[in-house]
């Protein structure tokens, strides 16, 4: 199926990146991966990785839908225009009408006129614990969309299946957070300084050796935000001369630290071991354009789970290629760390990969670990030259004492420093409620990408209108999802995403799935056309360790 | 066949038939021949003289060779003598009006704790009970379950606050400006920017991709200058000056200068130029003003006058994160283009939590600001006229520089000087930092200097035993 379009020119975060090489259907090449593949070095179960392409006929309906929403679009704009429909959107002042206009007219076309109508859809506010099942402020809307009013209700514990909450952590709990409430009391909210001046204090030191010891690696350093601790670390390995070679599914931090760099930037088709081989082996026989001088470092950007396509990083092959062509390997386990492995030790243990053959380990806390911030893992040589060069550790405030002491908790447990065996036991549940989850997904009928041990899960709805009748009918049903579309996917790709959680009992996921089951048949969504497998013996599943 | 043809000429209609005749009547030869010499022209006319792409083309073992050959640049480069690793300084324990660097209880001179609302109990308080109701994360972003109702309820009071229609909160103060900025300002456009601007917004500029001109430090006729040249730009290409959008980037009191930017005039640029204001008030939030509300308060400069405010929620409000405010035709944009926003994990709860009850602290209780303006007007008096020692910024800047007097005039070698003193410092336990750069990345780099907080814990002993140590360590350590 060629006629869907480059994927890549249309994400937002992609925008600008230079993409060396986008024949239409390459894409698509990369992801038939239908086969089982097989880790490197392992007698590990074989990892099925499965991008189901939909009959035709979705495809086509959803480029008239788009068409259909399009068309009207330019119709109410023109009602606009001639003053028929009322204009609700915020106006430049009187003062400054004569400045350059702040936004195109063209700029926010799609959100004036596609966003606004389905925008009820995104950004519901919550009102509890972000756990398992969460309550839901209940909003209406008496403009389409162009403004919202709280009723004061509260949708009560509806099943949260959004919530990056992979192993539970997002609990309240006070014996559990008894170390936390203790320091926030001795310490207050923030910190008043950067690590650098005055804000280093003694846990984000005790913190980072509990985070290297983890992953397995020499050292560690721990920043106060996700997001900057790719955009203002990459600045600091990279710069000009150098080539970064980056997935073309990358979050946005890791585009922006690329970018912020000066290194030059060229993408790869996602997860595809060809197109990256053929752009390493280029990249360092022909050297830089124009001088023609060789790169000074190469660095391969990737992550461990894709957060919107669940897919796994093919990390044994990247860090064969990486030996081979002496590039550098930056791993960013934003959504892995903590959520696959038999200890949940990441992509790397998955994998059975050496930590070490991993230059740059990165990840966050806020999704496994239910707190806030990064970390960048590696080599002393590494995590000493960032102590002095990283943006974050000069420019930005230290991490809050209180959210540092909430990973040191989460760490200890997933370790079993604590002396319990409650951190496996979520491992261990992840992994079984992410294997039936999606067993019984495929069993619907429903297409979903990616890797069968990756708990991001996303259950492709297509067309525009069933991806805005699906959210609004499970929130109907009080179940509370993701949903995507485009520029967040490629156009014909929208999708919902689950994150399932080791705090999700198998009952939730029962009533989740039985919902999904109406829903789907409802709004004719079981798009797949596999014989779906026959149902996996639950006791299986858990048999997960590699040593046993 | 070239005769027969000459023969037949004066016969107009005759030529094809002969032509085909004779064509039928050649010999063989004749033929191929022809047919030969058509093809070399064809190929004369479509070939390049020579193949650039055969004599550049490496072959597969060439490629191996060269892939053999290449040796990358280490990761990071190899520890050199004069850079040892940096060991930093160690906090146990809160760093509030006390607070213990490498074992030692000092009195805090060193973090931005203006008001003393890190260890403010009620924000504890608050702290506490949002953690008992929420938890710690947020795990998702704003826009997929992380839009908690204490987010709302910090963004209404913020933008109460200031004044404002609205305010955008981000999880994290750094990201705010650089963000911010990106989020509206793209290639092609021009962004005017003083020369102290923080390190924050120098990311922002480098996001957009934008046109950057500088200013020097607070001159406005510099600025005048760079206006007046781009208006002239403008009149030349008046199609793509309607489409270029101008800001001007500056900060209320700026952390690399302590100095004050001077915003009146700036509001006059602005519509005289018709350019667009963006103001980071992280130092001066919470700091200047009758209320609290900065430099616009300050100046009694209109609100609405400033297109954009960002600041850190994590100096005066002693939390973590940071927001913006002004017009909602302004910020609502950020909250489908401000990559920090979008893109990041929202703010834990808690930290909201404390944020609001900070807010509240500062609207019941306006005189704090005056307290804490008299206190830095007290320091900044007395650390006048050390020897050795020169006091940048302006009275009223709770974040003030002692900077060299003479430079030795190696870098290296100031900041060990000024260390010494910051040591020295230490041991008789008052805490002060040095002001830390990245030396390299700074677009300007401010000269070496100790970095010197002003809170409104700060008795008056506390100040004169720390001007007096301070006094001491330069008669003592600055003697050469």
């Amino acid at each position: 199926m060629t006629i869907i379009a480059a994927p890549g020119n249309l994400k937002p975060h992609l925008n600008g990146l230079k993409r060396e090489d986008s024949r239409k259907n390459a894409y698509q090449n990369g992801r038939e991966k239908h086969g089982p593949r097989v880790g490197v070095g392992s007698r590990q179960h074989s990892r099925q990785e499965a991008f189901e392409q939909p009959p035709m006929y979705v495809a086509v309906m959803t480029y008239v839908g788009y068409g259909i929403v399009t068309l009207f679009g330019y119709f109410r704009d023109f009602l606009r225009a001639v003053g028929i429909e009322k204009c609700n959107i915020a106006q430049e002042r009187e003062e400054q009408k004569d400045f350059t206009p702040l936004y195109q007219d063209f700029e926010n076309f799609y959100t004036r006129n596609l966003y606004m109508r389905v925008r009820d859809n995104w950004n519901r506010p919550i009102c509890s614990l972000p756990g398992p099942v969460f309550d839901l402020m209940e909003r209406v809307s008496d403009d389409y969309n162009w403004t919202f009013r709280f009723t004061g209700r509260t949708i009560h514990d509806v099943i949260n299946m959004g919530s990056y909450n992979y192993l539970g952590f997002a609990e309240n709990n006070a014996d559990f957070l008894k170390t936390v409430a203790d320091r926030l009391q001795q310490y207050g909210a923030g910190v008043c300084s950067t690590r650098q001046e005055s804000g280093n204090l003694k846990m984000h030191e005790e913190l980072e050796e509990l985070v290297a010891d983890f992953l397995g690696v020499e050292s560690s350093m721990t920043f106060g935000m996700g997001f900057a601790t790719n955009s203002m670390n990459i600045p600091a390995l990279v710069g000009k001369g150098c080539l970064i070679l980056s997935d073309e599914l990358n979050h946005t931090s890791l585009i922006l630290g690329a970018r912020l760099s000066g290194a030059t930037i060229r993408v790869f088709k996602h997860n595809n071991m060809l197109s990256l081989e053929k752009m390493l082996k280029e990249a360092v026989s022909s050297g830089q354009p124009r001088t023609h001088r060789p790169w000074k470092k190469i660095l391969i950007m990737v992550e461990g789970i894709y957060s919107m396509e669940g897919s796994l990083v093919q990390l044994p092959e990247i860090v064969a290629l990486k030996k081979k062509y002496k590039a550098y390997l930056y791993l960013d386990e934003a959504h892995s760390i903590g959520a696959v492995g038999p200890t949940g030790r990441g992509v790397t243990e998955l994998f059975s990969v050496n930590p070490a053959d991993v230059d740059v380990m990165m990840g966050t806390f806020t999704k496994s670990f239910g707190a806030a911030g990064g970390y960048i893992a590696g080599k002393k040589e590494l995590v000493d030259y960032l102590r002095r060069h990283s943006h974050s550790a000069v420019y930005a405030s230290a991490m809050s004492p209180a959210i540092t002491e909430q990973i040191i908790r989460a760490m200890k447990c997933i370790t079993g420093k604590d002396s319990s065996t409650e951190g496996i036991r979520r491992i261990r549940q992840l992994a079984e409620n992410t294997r039936y989850f999606r067993a019984r997904l495929k069993e619907l009928g429903f297409i979903i990408y990616g890797s069968d041990e990756s708990p991001v899960v996303p259950l492709l709805l297509y067309m525009p209108g069933k991806v805005v009748a699906f959210a609004r009918e499970m929130l109907a049903r009080k179940i509370g999802v993701v949903v995507v579309g485009f520029p967040a996917t490629p156009i014909a790709e929208a999708r919902a995403r689950f994150c399932v959680s080791a705090a999700h009992t198998r009952d939730m996921l029962d009533q989740v799935l039985h919902h999904l089951d109406e829903v789907g048949d409802g709004l004719c969504l079981k798009f797949s056309r596999r014989t779906p497998p026959s149902r996996p013996d639950p006791s299986e599943e858990t048999d997960f360790e590699p040593n046993s | 066949m070239f005769q027969e043809k000459n023969a037949m000429a004066s016969g107009q209609q005759w030529v094809l038939v002969e032509m085909v005749q004779a064509f039928y009547e050649a010999p063989a030869y004749h033929l191929i021949l022809e047919g030969i010499l058509i093809l070399w022209i064809i190929r004369l006319l479509f070939s390049k003289t020579y193949k650039l792409h055969e004599t550049y083309k490496l072959t597969e073992k060439e490629k191996e060779d060269l892939i053999e050959e290449w040796q990358p640049e280490p990761l990071v480069p190899p520890l050199s003598k004069d850079q040892p690793p940096l060991s930093y300084d160690v906090v146990t324990g809160p760093p509030s009006h006390k607070i213990i660097i490498n074992g030692k209880e000092c009195i805090n001179f060193a973090s931005f704790n203006f008001l003393g609302l890190l260890d403010n109990e009620r924000v504890k308080e608050k702290a506490l009970a949002s953690l008992k109701k929420y938890g710690v994360g947020t795990c998702g972003p704003r826009g997929f379950y992380g839009t908690f109702d204490v987010h709302l309820e910090l963004e209404s009071r913020l933008a109460k606050f200031m004044k404002t229609e609205e305010a955008i909160i981000y999880s994290y103060g750094f990201a705010t400006i650089a963000s911010a900025i990106p989020a509206y300002s793209k290639r092609g456009d021009i962004i005017f920017v003083d020369e102290a601007a923080c390190f924050s917004i120098q990311k922002g500029l480098q996001a957009s991709r934008s046109f950057i001109k500088y200013f020097k430090h607070n001159d406005m006729e510099d600025l005048e200058r760079l206006l007046k040249e781009q208006e002239l730009e403008d009149q030349k290409n008046p199609r793509k000056a309607r489409v270029t959008r101008k800001f001007i980037v500056v900060e209320g009191l700026y952390i690399n200068t302590a100095d004050i930017c001077p915003l009146p005039e700036l509001v006059k640029l602005k519509y005289k130029y018709k350019v667009r204001i963006f103001l980071e008030e992280s130092m001066s939030f919470g700091v200047l003003g009758e209320n609290g509300r900065g430099v616009t308060e300050h100046f009694g400069v209109n609100m609405d006058d400033i297109d954009l405010i960002s600041a850190n929620m994590e100096n005066a409000v002693a939390s973590i994160g940071g927001f913006c405010c002004g017009r909602s035709f302004v910020i609502d944009h950020q909250r489908l283009s401000g990559q920090g926003y979008c893109f990041s994990a929202s703010l834990p709860p808690m930290l909201a939590a404390a944020a609001i009850e900070a807010l509240n602290i500062m609207e019941e209780d306006p005189d704090i600001f005056t307290v804490l303006r008299e206190k830095c007007k007290h320091v900044y008096k007395a650390l006048q006229g050390i020897p050795g020692l020169k006091l940048a910024g302006v009275p009223f800047s709770p974040a003030l520089h002692l900077q060299l007097e003479r430079s030795s005039g190696s870098r290296v070698s100031d900041m060990q000087l000024l260390r010494s003193i910051v040591d020295h410092c230490l041991e008789r336990n008052v805490a002060l930092t040095l002001a830390r750069y990245l030396e390299k990345e700074e677009r300007f780099l401010p000269p070496p200097s100790i970095r010197l907080v002003v809170t409104i814990k700060q008795k008056d002993e506390d100040i004169q035993k720390a001007v007096s140590c301070i006094k001491e360590a330069a008669s003592v350590l600055l003697k050469q």
